[in-house]
């Protein structure tokens, strides 16, 4: 579990991050939604050590990543793997060799071993073995977050921090991505953080979402509830997509009681679907 | 004040880079391809450039020595001095401040905008170790092994030039050669390379390894890191010549 206390940062007299407090919880993929300049980012890289916060405190199981040692530092990060923005690949090196790097770091297993856990994690994030041999730039950017998810899962890592894990895909391929996200969380039973503002992954996604404004905690829950939320700065947020001005809808029937005559039955099935939540003729019946 | 920051971050960056690796061998893997990258690399160029230098050098002596009095054994002499003392060291350190400083600036400087660098802190990598620290070891092994070899071939030049243009005949060359040849000068140029080689690449590095912002930074960077490295070349070149001759 990793526990955020009062955290606070500042670049010069500017404060981007104004005491944030979050607990992540373990096997869940926890979601940091908020739009550019909320300071997600800055959220997502003081938790792993790469910006050192102004205050407050990062707490891995209780140990302060901030103020502890270098030496037990370095233990706490061999359990983090990361997904980076722009995938992060080593371009001088192929696929095989990217994913064997964290490896040849931190492991004495035999090179046949090594390349066999290569393969194993290349099958699990569903790349062929031809890929082995590939270097990123021959590869499509979908690959390359697949091969930099492959990377940060070799190890077999505790905590799997994803930064905006769909940005340059296409819908299709970041529902997969997403979805491998989801699996991967589950499968390995890891602590999941993804920092993005794609309300896809939002709903696809979301066991714990935390959203972020200018700064600060504005809200908090999961997939389920983020669409009934009061907070208006969050709706100004969710409901800038043109699909879910439709959720919006879709609440306002739920507070109302009527559905509006312009609706169509595909878009009420979607609702129906996307949000587990039964709609009838005359207008709602309840969720779930 | 610029000038003041940029001291403190170049002296901060050596803070961190002297601590174990965390995995020796490859640590080991990164410096022999330093060694390849820096040494060999850049051989062709040191080659060509030393070899032409010492010919032009032997060409340009002898006509300003026009005097009959003159030995025609000083004009070796002269070639060989220049050369061991000032030539092959610094022009051949400045061609590798330009051709060695900007490839390591850019290399890091791609790095760290790409987050490749993020990539490896996250791991648990001293970045400053693994990436910064072969470079500088293996600039400062390999390039004054490049330095002696452009003293070789400087001279070797002016001899294959005075020979060719039939200025010097080859055996008054040699002879010219040991002519009140002072080994201290080959151990003062070797001083100056191993200074000099610290300075092309653990300035470029410094630049590189702090690049903020895109594409265009980063040419930027790797230009300043070059024009910096080259100045303080000349500045180091000054202070040693006025301390060590």
């Amino acid at each position: 579990m990793i526990e955020i206390k009062n955290l606070k940062k500042s670049f010069g007299s500017k404060e981007v991050l104004k005491g944030v407090n979050a607990v992540l919880e373990d096997g869940k993929c926890n979601l940091i939604i908020g739009s550019s300049g909320s300071g997600k980012t800055v959220f997502m890289k003081c938790m792993v050590g790469l910006i050192k916060p102004t205050e407050g405190e990062v707490l891995y199981d209780g140990k302060d990543f901030i103020h502890i040692s270098l030496e037990e530092k370095k233990e706490i990060r061999k359990q983090i793997g990361m997904l980076f923005q722009g995938s992060a690949l080593f371009d001088s090196q192929t696929v095989g060799d990217n994913i064997m790097f964290p490896l040849h770091m931190f492991t004495n297993d035999k090179l046949s071993a090594k390349k066999d856990r290569v393969r194993e994690v290349l099958k699990r994030v569903n790349l062929q073995e031809d890929a082995y041999g590939k270097f990123p730039s021959e590869i499509s950017g979908g690959m390359q977050k697949r091969v930099a998810l492959a990377r940060a899962i070799v190890l077999n890592p505790r905590y799997l921090f994803c930064d905006e894990p769909n940005s340059g895909l296409d819908p299709q391929t970041s529902i997969v991505i997403d979805k491998l996200i989801q699996e991967i969380t589950q499968e390995y039973d890891i602590t999941t953080i993804v920092n993005t503002h794609d309300m896809n992954s939002v709903m696809e996604i979301g066991d714990h979402i935390i959203y972020m404004h200018q700064g600060e905690k504005e809200w908090e829950g999961n997939n389920k509830d983020i669409i009934f939320s009061k907070s208006e700065k969050l709706n100004d947020f969710i409901f800038a997509s043109e699909f879910l001005k439709d959720a919006k809808n879709m609440r306002n029937i739920k507070e109302t009681g009527e559905l509006p005559d312009d609706i169509s039955d595909d878009i009420k099935e979607a609702i129906e679907e996307k949000f587990n939540i039964d709609l009838d003729g005359d207008g709602i019946v309840g969720s779930e | 004040m610029k000038i003041i920051r940029e001291f403190g971050g170049f002296i901060q960056m050596f803070g961190g880079m002297f601590r174990a690796p965390e995995n020796k061998k490859m640590f080991w893997n990164q410096f022999m391809l330093q060694c390849k990258d820096i040494g060999v690399g850049s051989l062709g160029i040191i080659v060509i450039i030393s070899t032409f230098i010492g010919a032009v050098s032997t060409l340009q002596t002898a006509y300003q020595l026009v005097s009959p009095i003159i030995p025609k054994e000083t004009i070796a002499q002269i070639v060989r001095d220049t050369v061991i003392l000032e030539f092959a060291p610094t022009l051949g350190c400045i061609v590798l401040a330009g051709v060695v400083g900007s490839k390591i600036a850019s290399e890091l400087g791609n790095m760290r905008v790409s987050e490749q660098i993020d990539a490896l802190e996250i791991m648990g990598i001293n970045t400053k170790n693994y990436l910064i620290l072969p470079k500088i070891l293996a600039g400062t092994l390999t390039i004054p092994m490049l330095i002696v070899i452009a003293m070789v071939l400087g001279i070797w030049g002016g001899r294959l030039a005075g020979s060719a243009a039939g200025i010097i005949d080859p055996t008054i060359y040699d002879k010219g050669l040991i002519l009140g040849f002072n080994p201290y000068n080959v151990y003062f140029a070797l001083i100056k390379s191993f200074v000099f080689a610290f300075l092309i690449t653990a300035i470029p590095s410094f630049y590189g390894y702090n690049v903020k912002g895109g594409a265009l930074e980063i040419g930027l960077q790797s230009t300043r890191a070059v024009v910096v490295s080259c100045v303080l070349l000349l500045f180091a070149d000054y202070i040693l010549s006025a301390l060590l001759l």
